[in-house]
């Protein structure tokens, strides 16, 4: 009975909950997104219509698979280029290692857009050239030219992230398995590759989700993807729920894909974890 | 080679003179958001640290929209958007009024908004790398918490915080070249302009990208000699 007593009367006090500045404004702010929320809700109940819906549904889907196509091809061909790229931007011979850095250097140092207008506009003053060599065909679709742009760039970011990735890997790790006895080949791809993936997983997920946003800019010379399609949507309705819609696929493709990257990272550095 | 020069230079013929308007419309713009965006962006990290989890749901709301969103969609969302919504606004006092938006302040906003979830993100790392100790010592010694924020936290946090703040000046730099599309006259649409008159896109398009690497450079040299600014005090350490 006694002890009961001064252990109640030992217990800390309840902390309130107090109401701060802070709760004010955090209160106030979320008020604020609610109201654009619901402002947003009403706009699009007030705006809807099956009609358009069905008609614009199917476009909309094609515009997604459209955006879905340039993104995997051009990072996967950009991956491919960026393996002699890095290699270049290592090499001890100067002039090779001078060469890639200026490729590197140029392709993140001017806008996409601008990237884009070069290869589609630009390369039909070499029309008569490029005819000569048969490749006129290729340059004169706008989606092989959007194709190759995004693959140069991208190439040039993940070649920079490959080649840190690569550096950030110990150089004991490259004496120890020569000491075993692995080829260089085997040592990358056993040893070096394994612990660089690691550290280049969220460099690459980053850049995976700068080239879908990226990826929008194509609307502007005549690719019809996500924002394409949406473009003409707009234009055909001069409805501004067109946007709101475009907004909603592309937050959802890329919180997806952000969470994906961090469960993935997640389950790959379950060893370093205790 | 001569006709290339005749095109490039500041005469009747030449498009030198709008090019360099276009540059200075870009840099002007990129300029113009830059205190809009660090602003919003410390606003945004300070209500990320909060104690308060209405305030960072607040906080992370606004971060998870604009960075989710390409930023043509953003600029098309506030370019638009703010047109229609301002127009309803409006008729509801005078239904013969027509608004337009400015395109320098649609991009300015635009471009500010995708700047500040980036940057906020840069701040936040900021404040996690000063120790908690830097907080206790300035309230020992009784400064207001204002105070610890303006003599003690700001001046590492800049330190801290520039280099990440660099890239995302780079970054905006290069996407101001998207207001291009909503009809300001920057760099990429006054070559875009002379491209078409002239017929010789290559050249013009060539020009404009070699103009964004050269404004890059110059940032380079300018970042860097802020950087080695702020290192003064902590050099001897």
């Amino acid at each position: 009975m006694r002890t009961e007593q001064t252990l109640a009367a030992e217990r800390p006090p309840v902390v309130r909950d107090r109401w701060t500045l802070q709760r004010t404004i955090g209160v106030v702010l979320l008020s604020i997104w609610a109201a654009l929320a619901l402002a947003v809700l009403v706009f699009m109940l007030d705006a809807w219509d099956p009609a358009i819906f069905q008609r614009y549904l199917p476009r909309y889907l094609s515009g997604l698979w459209v955006t879905v196509k340039l993104v995997v091809v051009s990072v996967i061909l950009g991956a491919l280029l960026s393996i002699p790229i890095a290699y270049g931007r290592t090499s001890r011979n100067g002039f090779v290692a001078a060469l890639a850095y200026a490729y590197v250097y140029f392709f993140r140092g001017t806008p996409l857009l601008a990237q884009t207008f070069l290869v589609y506009y630009g390369l039909g003053s070499f029309r008569p050239e490029l005819q000569a060599v048969g490749l006129w065909t290729f340059f004169r679709e706008a989606w092989y030219c959007a194709v190759f742009a995004f693959t140069l760039n991208t190439a040039a970011y993940q070649a920079e992230i490959l080649r840190g990735a690569i550096e950030s890997v110990r150089r004991g790790q490259w004496e120890a398995a020569a000491a075993l006895g692995l080829s260089k080949m085997q040592t990358i791809r056993k040893i070096i590759v394994p612990q660089a993936m690691i550290v280049a997983l969220r460099p690459y997920g980053n850049e995976i989700i700068l080239m879908i946003k990226g990826s929008a800019i194509v609307a502007i010379i005549t690719v019809y993807d996500l924002m394409g399609e949406t473009r003409r949507a707009y234009s055909q309705t001069f409805d501004f729920q067109t946007y709101i819609w475009a907004a909603m696929i592309y937050l959802a493709i890329v919180e997806v894909l952000r969470n994906l990257i961090d469960w993935i990272e997640r389950r790959i550095t379950r060893h370093l974890k205790r | 080679m001569e006709r290339v020069l005749t095109l490039l230079s500041f005469g009747p013929e030449g498009w030198g003179d709008n090019i360099a308007e276009g540059v200075l419309v870009t840099v002007s713009l990129a300029l113009a958001t830059l205190p809009l965006g660090l602003l919003v962006g410390f606003f945004i990290a300070l209500g990320k640290r909060s104690n308060d989890r209405f305030l960072r749901l607040a906080a992370n709301i606004y971060t998870t929209l604009f960075r989710g969103l390409p930023e043509l969609l953003t600029l098309f969302l506030v370019f638009y958007g703010a047109q229609i919504g301002l127009q309803r606004l409006v008729h509801l006092f005078d239904p013969s009024a027509n608004i337009e938006v400015n395109a320098f302040v649609a991009g300015m906003i635009a471009l500010g908004v995708v700047f500040s979830s980036y940057a906020s993100e840069v701040f936040l790392a900021a404040f996690r790398a000063i120790p908690q100790g830097q907080y206790e010592g300035s309230f020992a010694v009784g400064l207001s918490g204002l105070q610890t924020m303006r003599l003690i936290i700001l001046p590492q946090l800049v330190r801290l915080a520039l280099p990440g703040l660099s890239n995302l000046w780079l970054i905006l730099l290069k996407d101001t070249a998207l207001v291009s599309v909503i009809g300001l006259a920057d760099i990429l649409r006054q070559s875009g302009i002379a491209a078409r008159v002239t017929k010789e896109a290559f050249l013009f398009f060539g020009i404009a990208c070699l103009i964004y690497l050269v404004l890059a450079m110059l940032s380079s040299i300018v970042l860097h000699a802020i950087e080695n600014w702020t290192r003064r005090s902590g050099a001897s350490r």
